[in-house]
């Protein structure tokens, strides 16, 4: 087990050429399969402690490495997908002269998704979570030349505060209460709390789910949910390598395994539960529904991706922690699998990214083709593709919670199971099939990526045929602590009961059927949506401008800071404090000075009357005492 | 101990500043140079090896000199603790560093700069190691002048103005504590600190009292309303002076809070509490608002140390053991940050003699190195976790939270703000594109500025991953001062 220390060894070899941090990456992805199977074999689990970090008072915490089901889980996850991003990077920034930045700057995210996901205690969970969120800061604008991708980044970073401001607040809550940052700790202090009622700023509130409210924003944060989603579009701009990485199969779920992650607090707040399957069911929805009319490759899965948050975070809410985590794995694969796929089709298309100008070339890129097919087989949730397995998991539980709520987010992910087929296949669709109709660059110019790109893309296309098949049992398994054990706490567990036959068709049929709709609908006869465009232009247009959120955002938040900004300047520093301060003082006593000099008149007969005037009130004084 | 060890630390620089004043040093200012750097090097190791020796495991002051000076009236006396100790060594740390920025960037009366920098060195240390009011007056005043001067002589266009601002203010809020120290004379019959924490002061004069000490340290803080010097002094000093100002100066309040306030007059700061938390809320949100808006890089700096120093009232005042750590911490931490960041502006006037934001831009693709100092201090400066400037940061805010839920969500919000102008100060110096053939022609940092940055970063790192030594180092102190507190209160 002490190997594991090379997991942060990885980071020193930031400055090494890309071979050197690939080796290291995929060194690690071995090493972390091996925890993974040495935990589901031999139950071999435990907290390294590498040393003291922080201490003041109770406030106490330690560089930790903890391995227990869930985070080697997530260490698969990251690792795995991590060493093939790095593999694939080689071949996708050949031509860039940064490369070497490039590189380090995707280690340096692994080591801090890394310390995330095996922290033992909220402070070094903090400090990955922020550390990840610096790394896809500075890879978001790795391209720092290009205005946008620059304004992107810092949008993405600056979201992801608001989200961290929560978070924060939330590890306050946490440690004022129960008096410790240390996760063990505070999950067992929870129990006693759960009753607890607090005034806070002025209302009357349950302690657990203040605090779950709380860590729920940061989750909502990272893991782009509604209302605090529109960094994630735009982080777009980075290289695509970067948003396969980050923004589909690591960073992004770190929400989501914060909520699993806290299960043991989330469990004892209904309300909290019910918000998070509310912002789970409008995200999943909402993103769905823009993602159909994007045109850009990158955003639609950008959304696609958002949207499948969408779902883990209503599993999660439902109470079936292992089922989001299921999806979270499943999803991690086949989603890398489909940007990188983008990317792989962008690299043909010299960098083209709108899908109305791409089209039939499924014969020039043959087994591009043939991963883009499978990743979106897999999206959809065709049957027996990774994503049938967990996502039909996630409704059939919702399902099966048997409370209204659950209900809603079953049919709710049933739509959106629809609406994903659709976009999905809309993509697919306009990419490669029809016609060509690019005019910028010959059809006989596309070319077939490198193998160096080609070969990561096997690797995840396994995964995102067979990973929901084989790990199905020991995920989501009938009993449901047999794989994850203390890491998830189910205080009502959800009873895997007989389900409707007819439930459990109606997602495969419908994911069915949206294919031969999506042919018709885009590329046999795309009239019959044109005229729905321009009969429905401001329906059309609210998706297109994805409900002009970002447009409310600048107006309400961003414009107004900056005018209070100047107005506290100019008005206040120098209108009123330098005025009536510093400023108006000197001009007080120059005025005051001014005056007296003017006393000074030069004359004996002033000075005289002055002083006979002095005399006499002096003496007025002493004759009257 | 008998060997004066403090004495020794407080005037070697003054008696090296007496060599150089002496020193025929007229062509080049090489010896003058390196007899400072000399000096003030020897002074930091002198202060290494203090912290050394010094026992973190009790709240004793140690090293305690006393010397009647007016018989029986004022005593000489002093000593230091876990907490004054970090501020000396940070003194001391940084005072080198700007020697050393002093050859690329002052270019006039060499030698009459390095005598100024001494000397301030000799106050800031005596401010720190003092243990009678008097003293304590004498130095933290006499701090003004070297620096009045370093502005009014040595800075930019508008240096006049810059300096009687920052002298009108910080000598209008000393004046008031001049008179409250006469008073705590009049009523307890010393100045001796040690004896004034015995004694305990009544309380129906503390809170006047308080609210005198607190219109100088206010100001020197600098606290809002009475902040606006400081942005016109950093921006008229030039780059030494700004290091010094925003690393040591802008501490000395922060300490005196620590030092006299909270265990002077305990109730009164009990009973102020709301009125600190208020004006360093507002500082945090309103000048963080006002730092976005800067076009001048030193004023957008200045604007939000005004902003971290908004963090560190607001955790001495919880008096809690987070808020308090934190706030020493962040001291601690800005000080080495917010020094960088003055460098940093520092090297690119140098050479291309603007401040403005809109001059600069696309720095990345001519001086990398430089780039990626920056682009770590300016992280440092937004609390990233791994940097310094997280610890105290969080720590502060974990104090603030256990006082007031309010207080502390808006000053977690602050953070938010913190990262907005930071990164869009970033985003137009560092990145982007820029039409400015001149940048094209920079020079990357050379080895001087190479030592003095790097060192800063390795520290501002290290201490982001293991602070262990500097929280140990105050851990006992901090203990004390809290319980002496909490003791008053209770007897009261």
């Amino acid at each position: 087990m002490g190997a594991l220390l090379g997991y942060f060894g990885r980071s020193f070899t930031k400055y090494f050429a890309e071979i050197s941090t690939s080796l290291f990456v995929s060194a690690s992805a071995v090493l972390s399969v091996l925890v993974f199977w040495n935990g589901i074999q031999n139950d071999i689990y435990g907290n390294y402690i590498i040393f003291e970090w922080i201490s003041s008072g109770n406030f106490k915490a330690n560089w930790s490495i903890n391995i227990d089901p869930l985070s080697s889980v997530m260490l698969v996850v990251v690792t795995f997908v991590s060493a093939l991003v790095h593999i694939y990077s080689i071949g996708y920034m050949s031509h860039d002269p940064h490369k070497p930045r490039f590189m380090s700057y995707l280690s340096l995210f692994t080591f801090s998704m890394l310390a995330l996901v095996v922290s033992d205690n909220f402070l070094q969970l903090f400090f990955g979570w922020e550390g990840v969120g610096l790394c896809s800061y500075l890879l978001i604008g790795f391209w720092y030349k290009k205005e946008t991708a620059n304004n992107a980044a810092i949008k993405a970073f600056i979201v992801n505060r608001i989200g961290d401001f929560g978070l924060a607040i939330g590890i306050f809550l946490i440690f004022f209460f129960f008096g410790t940052i240390n996760f063990e700790e505070a999950f067992q202090a929870t129990s006693q709390f759960a009753e607890k009622k607090i005034n806070f700023l002025g209302f009357e509130i349950n302690l657990v789910t203040l605090i779950c409210v709380f860590l729920f924003i940061g989750a909502m944060g990272k893991s782009a949910q509604f209302l605090l989603h529109t960094w994630l579009p735009d982080a777009m701009e980075g290289p695509t390598p970067v948003s396969a990485l980050i923004h589909a199969a690591t960073m992004v779920t770190a929400g989501v395994f914060l909520v699993v992650r806290c299960s043991p607090i989330f469990e004892y707040s209904q309300v909290a539960l019910n918000l998070v399957t509310v912002v789970g069911m409008i995200t999943a929805i909402f993103a769905a529904s823009v993602a159909i009319v994007q045109n850009d490759i990158k955003k639609i899965v950008a959304y696609s991706t958002c949207s499948q948050l969408g779902y883990m975070f209503f599993a999660a809410g439902v109470g079936a922690y292992h089922v989001a985590m299921f999806h979270l794995f499943t999803h991690a694969f086949f989603k890398a699998l489909l940007f990188l796929g983008a990317g792989s089709v962008i690299h043909a298309f010299k960098d083209e990214q709108d899908i109305r100008y791409m089209g039939g070339v499924r014969k020039k890129l043959p087994y591009t083709y043939i991963f883009m097919l499978l990743g979106t087989l897999a999206l959809t949730g065709f049957p027996f593709l990774s994503g049938f397995y967990s996502k039909d998991a996630i409704i059939e539980f919702a399902y099966l919670r048997n409370s209204t709520l659950g209900n809603y987010a079953a049919t709710i992910g049933i739509l959106t199971a629809f609406l994903t087929s659709i976009y999905s296949w809309r993509l697919f669709f306009k990419t490669f099939h029809g016609t060509y109709n690019n005019k910028k660059i010959l059809i006989t110019d596309t070319h077939e990526s490198p193998l160096v790109m080609l070969l990561p893309l096997v690797f995840l296309s396994v995964g995102a045929i067979f990973s929901g098949y084989v790990f199905k049992d020991t995920f989501i398994g009938h009993l449901n602590n047999e794989f994850w054990q203390s890491s998830i706490l189910f205080l009502n567990e959800i009873k895997h009961d007989a389900i409707p036959f007819w439930f459990l068709l109606i997602t495969p049929v419908l994911v069915l059927l949206s294919i031969p709709i999506s042919f018709y609908l885009y590329i046999s006869n795309p009239k019959i949506l044109e005229d729905f465009k321009n009969t429905n232009a401001p329906l059309y247009n609210f998706l297109l401008n994805k409900w002009y959120i970002d447009e409310f955002y600048e107006n309400a938040f961003v414009n107004p800071a900056k005018k209070i900004g100047s107005f506290f300047w100019k008005k206040g520093d120098i209108g009123i404090i330098d005025k009536f301060g510093p400023d108006g003082i000197s001009k007080l006593i120059k005025v005051i000075s001014n005056k007296a000099g003017r006393l000074q008149t030069g004359f004996i007969y002033d000075y005289a009357f002055v002083m006979l005037l002095g005399l006499s009130i002096l003496l007025t004084y002493l004759i009257l005492n | 101990m008998n060997f004066p060890i403090l004495s020794s630390l407080i005037f070697l620089p003054l008696l090296s500043s007496l060599f150089i004043f002496l020193s025929k040093d007229k062509t080049n200012n090489y010896s003058s140079i390196y007899i400072s750097l000399f000096s003030s090097i020897a002074t930091f190791f002198l202060s290494l090896f203090l912290w050394y020796s010094l026992d973190v495991n009790t709240s004793e002051f140690q090293f305690v000199e006393e010397k009647s000076w007016i018989n029986n009236f004022i005593k000489f006396k002093l000593g230091v603790d876990g907490i004054s100790i970090l501020f000396i060594v940070l003194t001391t740390f940084i005072t080198p560093i700007c020697i050393i920025s002093c050859v690329n960037s002052v270019k006039v009366r060499v030698k009459e700069f390095l005598i100024a920098i001494l000397i301030l060195e000799t106050f800031m240390i005596g401010v720190f190691c003092s243990l009678d009011l008097v003293i304590f007056y004498l130095f933290f005043e006499a701090g003004l002048i070297p620096m009045f001067l370093i502005i009014g002589v040595w800075g930019g266009p508008k240096r006049v103005y810059s300096a009687f601002k920052f002298f009108l203010f910080t000598l209008l809020g000393s004046v008031l504590m001049l008179v409250a120290i006469i008073v705590i004379y009049w009523l307890t019959g010393t100045t001796d600190i040690t004896q004034i924490y015995e004694i305990k002061i009544p309380r129906e004069y503390q809170n006047i009292l308080w609210l005198a000490f607190l219109s100088s340290f206010a100001v020197k803080m600098p606290m809002w309303p009475v902040h606006t010097w400081l942005p016109d002094a950093h921006v008229e000093a030039p780059t030494a002076g700004s290091v010094i100002l925003a690393a040591i100066l802008l501490k000395m309040a922060g300490y005196g809070f620590l030092r006299f306030s909270i265990p002077m007059f305990p109730i009164a700061s009990d009973y102020f509490t709301p009125l600190i938390f208020t004006l360093s809320i507002i500082a945090i949100i309103y000048t963080s608002l006002v730092a976005l808006m800067q076009d001048d890089m030193k004023k957008l700096i200045a604007y939000s140390s005004v902003a971290h120093m908004g963090y560190v009232t607001l955790g001495i005042f919880t008096l809690t053991k987070q808020g308090i750590e934190g706030s020493i911490y962040q001291m601690i931490s800005h000080g080495l940050i917010s020094a960088a960041l003055f460098l940093c502006v520092g090297v690119v006037y140098d050479r291309l003699h603007s401040r403005m934001i809109s001059t600069y831009g696309g720095l990345v693709n001519y001086i990398p190195k430089y780039s990626f100092l920056f682009l770590i201090f300016s992280l440092a400066a937004l609390g990233l976790p791994g940097t310094s400037g997280f610890l105290g940061e969080f720590l502060v805010l974990t104090g603030t939270f256990q006082k007031s839920y309010l207080a502390a969500m808006l000053a977690t919000f602050g953070v938010v703000l913190g990262a907005a102008y930071m990164l869009w100060l970033t985003k137009r110096v560092i990145f982007g594109v820029t039409n400015n053939s001149e940048i094209k022609k920079l020079r990357d940092i050379n080895k001087s500025e190479a030592i003095m940055l790097v060192s800063l970063a390795f520290l501002v790192l290290f201490f982001g991953f293991y602070p262990l030594p500097l929280m140990e180092t105050f851990s006992v102190s901090v203990n004390s001062l809290i319980n002496n507190y909490e003791t008053a209160i209770i007897s009261n």
